[in-house]
């Protein structure tokens, strides 16, 4: 059993954990993930560790409440337990001084780059973070951001903070001011990602993607999180979870994230149902504000 | 009790085809202990019984058959768990026809001994029956190892361990122990309160299990050994990354791999979705591409989901060369599975991102190659395809790299296989680590795995016992 040390809801419907994991936490680096399964019946799904402290035993993630799993976990609390968490899984991010980093993170996809972005300016390279969300309260962790990042850009779909557009627009205009980038690093969802891999690769600036398949056992057996790279077959759970993202099949991708699409709706209006039977209304409010991200 | 030669091999009772093709019971009953005692009876009591040679952890075979047909049950329970610490798991899974059986003298004039029915028997009857355990009392040695991954390599090695003296404790990378016996091999075949309850036989024996473990990961084995104090490491973390056929259409839904569809049906209990959060797409009609015991339990098992209407195996030899078991592969055929051999698939076709078309050439049969078996040659102009929803791939497993990536020292082949430096201890290149199982032979059996941890603990015994460790 792992125990929540620490739970804050930080956006609609995302919520930070601090989680007791001392083993992992000694041990984890940016860019890995766990495996968590919530208890007996639940299903085993991966999230990017967005902290990690060896001296208190404890990891930090982010969790969007969106499908059953996260909704049930979002019902978690302080003091609470997990029943499984394994890792740390898949291979770190590559640190080193590259020179200048573009980081870009997409809405809940900052969680993720915030480490990467740390350890990078650790490592003396000049970062800029260029963090994007639909509106200003999802753009999470813009502080923290600011702090390790030598500039960070915020751009919002509705222009509600920063600038108004994509984080592709920010990028775009960083690369025509003759800034030399020597990496991009992208974190969020697939379209963005990809968006971000189309036009670095115009560019010829090398860029790595984070990718999210579906896992189960995420140790690699089972073979679920198959991905093509460069027309060859890899698996993100342990030839990954980054990769170039020119070389990425996106399409592939997609096609595949969507194979549980019914499933995991059906799943997710059932948990509604079922918590409201017992708890009216407590959901409703949260169930009608999911929609694109 | 010994001139039996008369009677027949004793059947255990099944349940029928038509019943069982609906449910995940188990297929074969079992013996009752007269039907247990009548087939004991059978044996002759060899003086250098030939069944032992074939067995590869060298039960005392003739002993316990001779305590069945006495109606000693309890006994001879112990007097297979001297050498074999998992009989209600061998009894089910091993290839007996092809280990004690094949020698069996009883065999040669008429049908061999059934002595994985009897074994199997043997376990459920004092799994049921017994209260409490005479354990094996042992001297504690003060030596510690660590056994990675409770599959069957893991799990013959700890028990073996453990009878020893020695302080075992198991990692496990996922949250359930078992190995390929949980996530695999299904239930119809392998019930998994029997795999609970001979794990919990290993508990009892000393033998500490920490799931959710991935060493490699978590820990290094130089960290095992000079940070948390074992004096040897048996590595048993078995198959790794399925194997794929490389044609084009894989990435489309509906197309797994053996474990995939296995994992979330047993592990995962998708079959049992919404209850179960993991799913399992409902498919109608189910190809599966391979001809081994792993192809025929996925078959088996997508037949029995409840939305499936058609299951096909499309194997590329005949069925004199299908490498699973004939019992496996009667029962397939009679639970209504479509067998489609000299069968190659070249490509999946899809629609809107699904499968729905399997693009295959039949095959005809050419002179043997390496495996001694005709190699399948393809007919020209011979495509044609088949209609399914779902392909599952089951044609083995490579290597899970994990481990040798974080220990240098660690001697691999070039297929990522962990090398031996000494094949009759199971010793590998670096001081202190053995290994066994897939993860050293490629995809194997159950048993030879056991056998292969078996030996190993013998190594890590005398290894340990040498001093200055």
């Amino acid at each position: 059993m792992y125990t929540i040390l620490e739970k804050e809801n930080l956006a609609p419907r995302v919520f930070r954990y601090i989680i007791q994991a001392p083993d992992i936490a000694k041990k984890a680096r940016p860019g890995q993930f766990v495996i968590i399964r919530l208890d007996e019946t639940g299903e085993r799904f991966p999230i990017t560790i967005s902290d990690m402290d060896s001296n208190s035993g404890t990891l930090t993630v982010y969790v969007q409440a969106i499908g059953k799993s996260s909704l049930e976990m979002s019902e978690l609390h302080d003091g609470d337990s997990i029943l499984d968490v394994v890792g740390p899984l898949g291979n770190a991010s590559e640190i080193a001084k590259f020179g200048t980093v573009v980081l870009v993170g997409g809405g809940f996809g900052i969680a993720a780059i915030h480490p990467i972005a740390r350890a990078l300016t650790e490592a003396g390279n000049h970062t800029l973070s260029i963090l994007g969300a639909r509106t200003a309260e999802l753009v999470l962790l813009e502080d923290a951001m600011r702090k390790v990042s030598s500039e960070v850009c915020i751009v919002t779909n509705d222009g509600s903070s920063g600038s108004e557009g994509l984080v592709t627009d920010v990028l775009l205009q960083k690369i025509k001011e003759g800034i030399p980038i020597d990496r991009v690093i992208a974190i969020g969802p697939l379209v963005m990602m990809k968006s971000v891999a189309d036009l670095t690769r115009s560019y010829n600036i090398k860029t790595t993607v984070s990718l999210n398949p579906i896992m189960i056992d995420g140790t690699g057996m089972c073979g679920a999180c198959r991905v093509t790279v460069g027309n060859q077959m890899k698996f993100a759970c342990v030839d990954g979870p980054e990769f170039d993202g020119h070389e990425v099949d996106f399409e592939s991708l997609f096609n595949r994230l969507n194979s549980y699409v019914s499933e995991e709706y059906e799943a997710r209006q059932r948990y509604i149902q079922d918590t409201q039977d017992k708890e009216p209304c407590r959901l409703e409010a949260s169930s009608q504000t999911v929609s694109s991200s | 009790m010994k001139s039996g030669k008369k009677i027949p091999r004793t059947q255990p009772p099944e349940q029928k085809p038509e019943v069982r093709r609906h449910n995940f019971q188990e297929v074969s009953l079992g013996y009752t202990p007269a039907m247990a005692q009548l087939e004991a009876s059978r044996c002759i009591q060899c003086k250098k019984p030939k069944c032992m040679i074939g067995c590869p952890v060298r039960v005392h075979i003739p002993e316990f058959i001779d305590l069945v047909a006495q109606g000693k049950f309890l006994e001879a329970a112990e007097k297979i768990k001297e050498s074999n610490s998992l009989p209600g798991i061998t009894g089910r899974v091993c290839p007996q026809e092809d280990q004690c059986e094949k020698h069996c003298v009883v065999g040669i004039k008429g049908e061999p001994l059934a002595i994985g029915k009897l074994e199997r028997f043997v376990a459920d009857f004092e799994r049921l029956h017994k209260s409490g355990d005479s354990l094996i009392q042992t001297q504690p040695t003060g030596k510690r190892i660590a056994i990675i991954g409770a599959g069957p390599a893991g799990l013959t090695a700890a028990g073996d361990l453990a009878k020893m003296g020695h302080e075992v404790v198991i990692f496990e990378a996922l949250h359930q122990p078992g190995g390929v016996l949980f996530y695999g091999i299904p239930q119809f075949r392998l019930p998994k309160d029997v795999v609970e309850a001979e794990i919990d036989y290993l508990r009892k024996l000393g033998v500490e299990i920490k799931v959710n473990y991935v060493i490699g990961q978590i820990k290094s084995l130089d960290e095992l050994m000079k940070e948390e104090g074992f004096h040897a490491v048996f590595i048993g973390t078995g198959a790794g990354l399925p194997h794929f056929l490389d044609i084009p259409g894989e990435n489309l839904n509906g197309v797994y791999s053996a474990n995939e569809f296995l994992t979330r049906v047993n592990l995962m209990h998708a079959w049992e979705f919404p209850r179960f959060d993991t799913p399992i797409h409902p498919h109608k009609v189910i190809a599966v591409v391979g001809g081994g015991n792993t192809a025929l339990d996925a078959a088996r098992t997508a037949l029995r989901l409840p939305t499936t209407e058609k299951v096909i195996v499309l194997y590329r030899r005949s069925r004199e060369e299908m490498p699973a078991r004939q019992e496996e592969i009667q029962h397939a055929e009679e639970e209504g599975i479509d067998f489609q051999f000299l069968t190659a698939p070249f490509e999946f076709r899809g629609k809107n991102g699904w499968l729905s078309q399997i693009a295959c050439y039949r095959m005809a049969l050419g002179k043997p190659d390496a495996s001694d078996r005709r190699r399948p040659e393809r007919i020209p102009d011979s495509e044609f395809e088949v209609k399914a929803d779902a392909v599952i791939i089951a044609l083995g497993s490579g290597v899970n790299p994990l481990i040798a990536k974080s220990a240098e020292d660690l001697q691999t082949d070039s297929k990522g296989h962990i090398e031996l430096a000494d094949e009759d201890i199971n010793v590998t290149s670096k001081p202190g680590v053995f290994a066994g199982g897939d993860i050293v032979t490629g995809a194997a059996t159950v048993i030879s795995a056991m056998g292969a941890g078996k030996k190993a603990a013998q190594g890590i015994h005398e290894y340990v016992m040498k001093g200055n460790h």
